[in-house]
């Protein structure tokens, strides 16, 4: 199933990627069919892995990154739903091909054990974290075709693409806005995962490196988004900004949950 | 693929020799590429006379339905003919001379004319930019629109016209949207503001300043209140020129002293200022970015010197793009576009081919009766002649046999309806019409029901023989 829905996300891919030189009404359907169609393989590929491990597919890195593509797609199809804009789905789900093809290659595909039980709270935890992620994921792709449109104006030499693209406003204000459910999902998913510690140890757990790190990573996002209407820094350079600040995301996700938290060590 | 008609043989083919049953559409025109202005001047029509003339062509028996084209390119008589002979290009063309009392030599050569799928695939082509002058230009869409709704209001129109031009309009809104016919801007004023639109998106309620003037800078000021650009100032050194320019552009006169004050307000500057120095310098912008809070600000510079010190393209969130750049942005969209053509011409072929494709649908239909009409003319002739003969048949007899008669035709035409009206290809279907027209004489039944008199054909085939 994973195979499939990679498949299918390459073929959306190829479909995004045809509008912007050809850009055919039914091949933009085509392509977020496809990429609908892939979500639906990928949700049953998860679905699977819930089930055999009764369990959100989130506790090992295979299931983690695996659910923060699905997520990342849902998030870029609300997006392009509500912004009417298909272009940028060639970069979206370029950056779903490679992850999963990462994901299916070098990602060690672990047994499916149920992991010992911790309640819905914590489900819903991890959950929005892994939501919040994604979210932030799409956020710096949108920033990468932002600052690659800003060079293009500035170059004077604009290709067949560029007028397909989204305006810089418009890229602006997806990424302010996928951003902004970033923030929300994860003020909820701390907020749950504090009370849920506090719940079984008594304690909040504040000095765990992983709640250091995601708090870092609100005020990283904060700061974007006051520097994103502040005079020098508006345009490009917070748009440069929120694409750095996902190597903070990534740096959470893997070192920090790999090697330096005990308590959010799930794979 | 426009061809001056001095030959009035409709190149589509399959279009001559007359028979009602046929339905075609007729076109005779000229434009840019045929006529110079002076004479298409004189054979323009106005919306009036469009509608007038259109009620005209239907009254004198010309034809059936018609639409009128007219625009500052072209003006073109579209029909679907009572007679789908040769004859009508030129009842329409008399029909034109003497409508603007012009001379047919006047005409001679400057016009050309259609009847077949040609003349389709000709109105698919205005319909998408194709005939234009500018390559791919919006604005003939808007027309064939305009000049199509009224004539249908008139009830000029009628089945075969309105499938023409709504499926003209249907493949000039796809050739916009699927190919990059017209997608680029091709003037360097329209670069200039879809460039703006890069920036900002939608430009409605955004501020524009225009800075001297020019017609380039005008062009942009259209453009951008096609737009609904929100406030527009106007500066330039004369006040009188500027409060003339603003009223004429619809936008509010500053004076010159008030130049920078006003810098930090519009999101859009044109420029266009005769003027040895330039007029905004780095220095200036930068201030003026700094009020804005950063604001994006996008800036055209038409002025030859440049009026925009150079230097102020580097700075943060300005975009400066002067007269070269556009042209050369215009250039390689020219490039873009013709490139495109190809493309364009398949979605037309695809088009003309559903359009075929129905009007196959009706000639079948309609030739199915012709057919049935034939067999049961010949069926009477044949039983007069023979039972005159057969002097000891009964009545009940007579009855029996033309019972019978008749159900030997229901049961003749049963395959050949059944492939003409259900046959999948397109090409098939209207060969296979016209080789039934061919091998039972349809053509000459039609010409004898003129004539009213169904054994005078007879008796011609007969002496033919």
């Amino acid at each position: 199933m994973g195979y499939l829905s990679l498949v299918l996300y390459a073929a959306s891919f190829v479909c995004y990627a045809r509008i912007l030189y050809a850009p055919h009404v039914w091949t933009g359907r085509l392509a977020t069919l496809l990429l609908v169609a892939g979500m639906a393989g990928h949700y049953l590929a998860l679905l699977a892995r819930s089930q055999g491990t009764r369990w959100v597919p989130y506790d090992d890195l295979y299931g983690s990154m695996s659910l923060f593509a699905w997520l990342l797609a849902l998030t870029y199809l609300v997006l392009e739903t509500f912004h009417r804009q298909r272009s940028v789905g060639v970069c979206v789900t370029l950056f779903l091909v490679i992850w999963l093809a990462a994901l299916e290659l070098l990602v060690p595909k672990p047994p499916l054990e149920a992991p010992p039980a911790r309640g819905a709270l914590f489900a819903f935890h991890v959950t929005l974290n892994t939501w919040a992620y994604a979210a932030f994921g799409l956020s710096f792709v949108l920033s990468l075709v932002y600052l690659v449109q800003d060079r293009v104006l500035r170059s004077h030499r604009p290709g067949a693409a560029f007028w397909r693209f989204p305006s810089l406003d418009v890229l602006d204000r997806m990424s302010r806005s996928s951003v902004y459910v970033g923030l929300a999902a994860l003020a909820v998913g701390v907020a749950s995962g504090l009370i849920w510690a506090h719940r079984l140890t008594g304690s909040y757990a504040l000095g765990d490196p992983k709640v250091i790190v995601t708090l870092a990573i609100v005020v990283v996002y904060v700061i974007y988004l006051r520097l994103s209407r502040s005079v020098h820094w508006r345009g490009a350079r917070a748009a440069r900004i929120c694409a750095l600040n996902f190597a903070i995301v990534l740096f959470s996700y893997t070192f920090v949950n790999l090697y330096l938290t005990r308590f959010h060590r799930f794979f | 693929m426009v061809t001056p008609s001095n030959a009035k043989t409709p190149p589509g083919g399959g279009a001559q020799g007359g028979a009602r049953a046929r339905v075609h559409v007729a076109l005779i025109g000229c434009n840019h590429r045929t006529a110079p202005v002076e004479l298409r001047e004189r054979v323009a029509f106005t919306q009036e006379q469009a509608l007038h003339a259109a009620g005209e062509l239907r009254r004198q028996g010309i034809l059936e339905e018609a639409v009128v084209l007219s625009t500052c390119n072209r003006s073109e008589l579209y029909g679907v003919p009572v007679d789908a002979g040769s004859a009508v290009t030129d009842a329409m063309e008399d029909f034109l001379t003497s409508y603007h009392r012009i001379s047919r030599a006047e005409l001679e050569g400057r016009t050309y004319s259609w009847v077949g799928p040609d003349a389709v695939r000709h109105l698919f082509r205005v319909a998408s930019g194709l005939d234009s002058m500018l390559l791919g230009e919006a604005e003939i869409l808007g027309q064939l629109r305009t000049a199509y709704g009224q004539a249908l209001e008139s009830g000029s129109t009628g089945p075969v016209l309105n499938r023409a031009f709504q499926g003209a309009l249907e493949v000039g809104k796809r050739v916009r949207a699927e190919t990059e016919v017209g997608a680029r801007p091709m003037s360097v004023a329209l670069a200039g503001v879809k460039l703006a639109e890069r920036v900002f998106g939608n430009l409605k309620g955004h501020a524009a300043l225009i800075v001297g003037a020019g017609g380039v800078a005008e062009q942009v000021v259209e453009h951008l209140r096609n737009r609904g650009i929100g406030t527009l100032r106007v500066v330039n050194r004369s006040p009188e020129r500027a409060a003339e320019l603003a009223s004429r552009m619809g936008g509010e006169a500053v004076a010159w002293e008030s130049l920078e004050r006003v810098l930090s307000q519009p999101d859009i500057i044109v420029t266009s200022v005769s003027s040895v120095d330039p007029v905004l310098t780095r220095e200036m912008l930068e201030r003026a970015l700094a009020a804005r809070s950063g604001r994006p600000v996008f800036v055209v510079d038409l002025g030859v010197p440049r009026n925009v010190a150079s230097e102020a393209a580097g700075l943060y969130n300005l975009y400066l793009y002067n007269i070269d750049d556009l042209g050369e942005i215009v250039e390689q969209n020219k490039r873009a576009r013709e490139a495109e053509v190809p493309r364009a011409e398949a979605l037309i072929a695809e088009h003309l081919a559903k359009f075929e494709s129905w009007r196959a649908g009706i000639e079948a239909s309609s030739i199915v009766d012709d057919l049935r009409g034939r067999f049961r003319k010949e069926r009477e002739i044949l039983l007069r002649e023979r039972l005159a003969e057969m002097k000891d048949v009964s009545p009940e007899e007579r009855e029996r046999l033309a019972s019978i008669t008749e159900e030997l035709i229901e049961r003749v035409l049963d395959k050949p309806e059944e492939r003409l009206l259900g046959g999948r290809g397109m090409r098939g279907r209207l060969g296979a019409i016209e080789a039934v027209r061919h091998l039972f004489g349809l053509d000459e039944l039609d010409e004898g029901d003129d004539a009213g008199d169904v054994n005078q054909n007879r008796a011609r085939d007969k002496d033919s023989q």
